[in-house]
């Protein structure tokens, strides 16, 4: 009952506020921008405050030294195992009688669906105007070392997932944190750690999966039709996913499965042409890469800049370490969990080593970077905090301009492309907020359908709010799931240990076999 | 005394007991028995949403028991009221595929298939299930209008 009341009252407040919000129609978006924007503040200034002493954000050191715990512990697994996680994609382990139940493709290609949008779009031209090109190198070492991170919670995901009688499925950190915790007589702490890395989930569906993703759609519609208050492409698209996510309108969601696939191949395909259309600078892009890592070329943060921005941009894209993964990849069908380990190791790889690989070398190769061709030096704008750029654009648009610069249709496709992968991650994100919200407050019809309120709401704030503010809390709050769930993986990882040395063994001896 | 086995393409629709019955009149002079092959069309590389992905275990025993009540249940006391052997198969995957993979298994000598497959530019375009079984089959495939 407290919890019915609590909810809709929750939901009524925000309801309230959007409405004194539309009552009000000058300056909307700077009435919330500055109202969210100053009641996050705190908690965006606590997750990336500087280890003591030094400029580097704790937090994203705690993301890198647990990958790096988990790439050793597991022997570095992301790359022994490789050939295995492809093997177990193309289905040549799966028992044919299973045929019809959710295979690792299909976990692997919704999980991709979650994770591939923005942050390899928008968040690598974020991380390449301040971090410089050099951002992508450290980057791609987040991405390979972040595929162990994946590998430790998706295995976990599955083994400690709730199945219920009626054959469907609910899993992730939180019974992983609780079941899991339990397990090795840690009840109470995994208890705690679950319902706090529940309230940050849901944080984290509102911010990154919701917030950033309205906001940057807003962005890249304008780019197009011109300026336009954002509140109106937030209310245009919270009315979609409401059709969606409360008014059961599926066809909607099964269209966008299917368009976002398509659309991702087309972004690869068309930043592929680009490269390949300029092979002669490809070494010269790479060079741009690996020098920049460790000397900055210009860029005012140097070398922890780009090391900063890389990291924080590939944790923001491929989710490695966050658990949201571990909750898609929980349905799959599986005897074994550690094959949907092996699988979600690719995740990271496709999503960072690849796709956003490729959209830094776009905008390194097309030149919208302004470099001083005097010193040959990335040129500061301190003002804006970030590299010059051509057209003053940051963002997606500055995606936008490299693959315009060489495509000129192409910012129209991106455009629908990036409405898509938002909307996408939004109904994905709407999913895992909801698990999070119900594994504190229980399943039931009011309790689903009041976080979906303010879900919606959300779409709203986040479409109508300056990038900067949105882009801190939505990392902010990612960030902040990664900070209990990777506490949770430490204790947890001889579980995968275990699960991994069986399976390898039993492999060995032929008892797994290999159907195809 | 039962000589050869017959699959039987069946997918339940309106138009397919004309299939069945065709096919339980010559396995009974033949004195043959039956086996009756249905396929639920389903492909692993397939793209599902977060929450079908949830509910997938839970459909597809609910999409067996549904198959097997509406489709082969009804099939099999239809041969067996006639007195024909019969047994059926159900299974997920490439139609086509599944069903002559079935015929290997059971060493059958002839396959019955209805004509009524899908009328849509998709089976115009690459082939219906009939055309597919009969060019790739190893054994007689009897289409049946």
């Amino acid at each position: 009952m407290f919890h019915k009341t609590f909810l809709l009252a929750v939901a009524a407040t925000l309801a309230a506020s959007a409405a004194r919000a539309q009552d009000a129609p000058q300056g909307i978006d700077a009435a919330i921008n500055a109202a969210v924007g100053a009641a996050t503040g705190p908690f965006v200034s606590f997750i990336f405050s500087p280890f003591p002493g030094t400029s580097f954000p704790w937090i994203v050191l705690w993301l890198v030294v647990a990958a790096t715990v988990f790439t050793l512990y597991f022997g570095f697994v992301q790359f022994r195992s490789f050939p295995h996680s492809i093997a177990l994609v193309s289905g040549k382990y799966s028992d044919p009688d299973d045929a019809g139940e959710v295979s690792h493709f299909q976990a692997l290609a919704t999980a991709l669906s979650g994770t591939v949008g923005l942050g390899n779009i928008a968040g690598v031209a974020v991380a390449v105007s301040i971090g410089g090109p050099g951002a992508t190198f450290w980057m791609i070492l987040a991405g390979l070392m972040g595929m162990a991170s994946k590998f430790t919670e998706c295995t976990l995901g599955v083994k400690y997932r709730n199945e219920y009688p009626d054959g469907s499925v609910s899993g992730g950190p939180m019974y992983y944190l609780s079941k899991g915790m339990a397990e090795r007589g840690f009840s109470g702490l995994g208890k705690g750690l679950a319902i706090l890395f529940s309230i940050f989930c849901v944080l984290g569906a509102l911010g990154g999966g919701n917030m950033f993703q309205a906001n940057q759609a807003h962005a890249q519609i304008s780019n197009i039709v011109g300026d336009y208050p954002g509140w109106i492409t937030g209310v245009v698209f919270a009315a979609i996913v409401f059709a969606v996510i409360v008014g059961g309108l599926k066809s909607i969601a099964r269209v966008t499965e299917k368009v976002v696939p398509f659309m991702g191949v087309l972004y690869v395909g068309t930043a592929l042409v680009i490269i390949l259309m300029n092979v002669d600078q490809i070494g010269w892009a790479f060079g741009q890469i690996f020098s920049g890592a460790f000397t900055g070329l210009g860029i005012a943060g140097g070398l922890v800049g780009a090391l900063i921005q890389g990291f924080k941009r590939a944790a923001f894209s491929n989710e490695a370490g966050v658990g949201s993964a571990a909750i898609a990849h929980s349905a799959v069908r599986t005897k074994e969990p550690i094959t949907e380990g092996y699988v979600s190791l690719l995740e990271p790889f496709i999503d960072t080593v690849v796709i956003c690989t490729m959209t830094a070398l776009v905008i390194v190769i097309t030149g919208v970077l302004q470099i001083d061709p005097d010193t040959g030096m990335y040129i500061w704008d301190a003002e804006q905090g970030r590299v010059a750029t051509v057209g003053d654009v940051s963002g997606v648009a500055l995606t936008s301009a490299a693959f315009g610069s060489a495509v000129s249709f192409f910012p129209y496709v991106l455009a629908l492309a990036v409405i898509l992968f938002a909307f996408s991650t939004m109904i994905s994100w709407s999913y895992y907020g909801l698990k999070a919200w119900t594994y504190m407050f229980g399943e039931g019809r009011a309790q689903e359908l009041s976080f979906k309120i303010i879900f919606c709401i959300f779409v709203v704030i986040g479409a109508a709010m300056n990038l900067g503010p949105v882009i801190d809390f939505s990392d902010a709050a990612i960030f902040a799931m990664a900070l209990v769930n990777i506490i949770g993986l430490y204790f947890l990882m001889p579980v995968v240990k275990a699960e991994m040395t069986s399976y390898q063994n039993r492999l060995k001896t032929g008892e797994i076999k290999r159907f195809a | 005394m039962t000589s050869e086995t017959y699959v039987v393409a069946f997918e339940g629709a309106p138009g397919d007991p004309r299939v069945l019955d065709f096919a339980i009149q010559q396995a009974k002079k033949d004195d043959d028995s039956l086996l009756l092959v249905h396929i639920l069309e389903w492909s692993p590389y397939s793209f599902l949403t977060q929450e079908e992905l949830a509910e997938r275990h839970g459909r597809r025993k609910k999409e067996l028991e549904r198959a097997n009540a509406i489709v082969m249940a009804p099939a099999l006391a239809k041969a067996e009221a006639a007195g024909v052997p019969a047994t059926g198969v159900i299974r997920y995957g490439q139609v086509v595929e599944l069903i002559l993979e079935e015929t290997r298994k059971a060493g059958a000598s002839k396959i019955y298939v209805g004509r009524s497959g899908s009328q849509s530019v998709a089976a115009r375009v690459f082939g219906s299930v009939t055309l597919g079984i009969a060019q790739l089959s190893p054994v007689p495939t009897v289409i049946v209008p």
